[in-house]
């Protein structure tokens, strides 16, 4: 990267249904969260990015909602990804290598608790031959588990439980070179990062491996971590990603979190962990869409 | 070209895939508690704390400055119309012609949409004075329905200034 990028702060929410507050009101506190422990206004924040789905909330461009959280007056430089907002994060890494903007905010949000997860995810697949079939997500995930089983390569596959449905929201700030410098004293710097995806049709895909994780995991350069962050919707999954990143041994934490969140969410909490000293230098994994189909991995490393 | 052979031989065109999903739609704690006080023939509005603006209906943000709106404003229910419509053809339930207004609630600094009845839509003009006419307390629900339409209230024309920004 020719500017280094680094995450300065962040903050989240995580509950298992959020039935009063809407989107908006869930997310207000939890970006001013973010951006008060570093002394930031929304005036100070070159470039916003966000990643959510609006077929969660049923309601269209509810994104475009979703600024109301922001204050987007003036006229601020925004963006959106349907995914999960670590795919935002990637954007705002991309954006901030431009003379001028030091600065972003990136978030996510989802209440699916309001609607149908299973169901509502099968709108992600091919809309003619797949997605009328209505296959439910935990479903896939057990297709996935199944052909792990049957592969021989991992030897006891966890059974798929529930998908996770879970509210929440989560909120990261991302800073340039001595503008992050500046803004904390302990800056967990991106070394790399990167997203790759596979064919959107299932059937063309191994379930039981995940190159396009060993491939984002090559470029962004993951060699020597002494930790992973993996975001694992199902906990069969944890077993395909550590191949894929070739890890052995070092502690992993794995978790689901809200869908739409717990990709970001997986980068905050290894960024708290380099804070925390728990790594020097971390893995940190986002993944969208079914199967792992795309995912995206970043190489995190503190300040020393 | 027959049926038959479009079946058999021809390109599909089109391919119906109805999609259900169903949501229980929860508005929110600052719209519900607006929802609660049109069903009690009340138009409540909230104050930004920055910069001053009273949103109606509120949405618990100001989308301007991005931070919580929680002082309640309750609005007299009277109001100025800053731009209108007069619809020619008939709605369903709505006989033509009928007028659609912008109307700037007294203390509020959004405009928000209702019907002017009442009058003759060529009456209808900007700066005209108008009030809520509701639904009676038995029947309101807790939507915008509650407010049947606007009437003009017979005072004089409100002052251009008092709109200028929202025509």
């Amino acid at each position: 990267m020719r500017r280094p990028v680094a995450i300065v702060s962040w903050a989240s929410f995580e509950t298992p249904t959020e039935p009063a507050r809407n989107e908006v009101e869930m997310l207000l506190p939890v970006i001013q969260a973010a951006l008060g422990k570093v002394g930031l206004t929304q005036r100070d924040i070159g470039f916003t990015v966000s990643g959510s789905s609006d077929y969660l909330q049923g309601f269209p461009f509810a994104f475009v909602g979703a600024l109301d959280a922001v204050g987007a007056w003036p006229p601020i430089r925004e963006s959106h990804v349907e995914m999960d907002g670590a795919f935002a994060l990637y954007e705002a890494v991309n954006v901030l290598q431009e003379e001028g903007i030091d600065t972003a905010l990136v978030y996510a949000f989802a209440r699916p608790s309001r609607g149908e997860l299973d169901r509502t995810l099968a709108l992600q697949l091919d809309p003619y031959c797949v997605a009328p079939l209505w296959p439910d997500a935990r479903g896939l995930a057990a297709l996935q588990a199944q052909a792990m089983k049957d592969s021989g390569r991992y030897g006891d596959v966890p059974d798929v439980p529930p998908t996770v449905v879970a509210d929440g929201c989560v909120a990261v700030v991302l800073a340039v070179g001595d503008r992050a410098r500046e803004l904390t004293d302990i800056p967990v710097w991106i070394r790399g990062i990167d997203h790759r995806i596979e064919p959107p049709a299932l059937g063309v895909r191994d379930l039981t491996a995940s190159p396009s994780t060993a491939a984002a995991a090559s470029t962004a350069g993951v060699q020597d971590v002494d930790a992973a962050w993996l975001h694992a919707p199902y906990p069969h999954q944890e077993l395909v990603l550590r191949e894929a990143l070739g890890l052995n041994g070092q502690p992993v934490d794995s978790a689901a979190g809200p869908v739409m969140v717990g990709g970001l969410e997986r980068l905050a909490s290894a960024a708290a962990g380099i804070v925390a000293g728990k790594a020097r230098r971390a893995v940190a994994h986002a993944t969208s869409g079914p199967c792992l189909q795309q995912n995206l991995v970043a190489v995190l490393e503190g300040s020393s | 070209m027959t049926e038959a052979t479009t079946e058999a031989s021809g390109d599909v065109s089109i391919v119906e895939t109805p999609i259900n999903l169903n949501f229980s739609y929860t508005p929110g704690v600052a719209s519900s508690r607006f929802l609660r006080s049109i069903e009690q023939g009340r138009l409540m509005g909230q104050r930004c704390p920055k910069c001053g603006k009273v949103y109606m209906p509120p949405r618990g943000a100001c989308s301007m400055c991005g931070v919580a709106t929680d002082e309640e404003v309750t609005l007299s229910g009277k109001g100025t119309v800053c731009t209108f419509c007069v619809t020619r053809i008939p709605s369903p339930g709505l006989e033509a012609p009928y007028v659609s207004a912008w109307i700037r609630l007294d203390g509020a600094d959004i405009t928000s949409m209702f019907l002017v009845q009442e009058c003759d839509p060529d009456d209808v003009r900007l700066g005209m004075r108008v009030e809520a006419v509701w639904v009676d307390d038995a029947d309101r629900e807790p939507n915008l329905g509650a407010v049947k339409y606007f009437r003009p209230t017979g005072e004089p024309d409100a002052d251009y200034d008092t709109y200028k920004d929202y025509t």
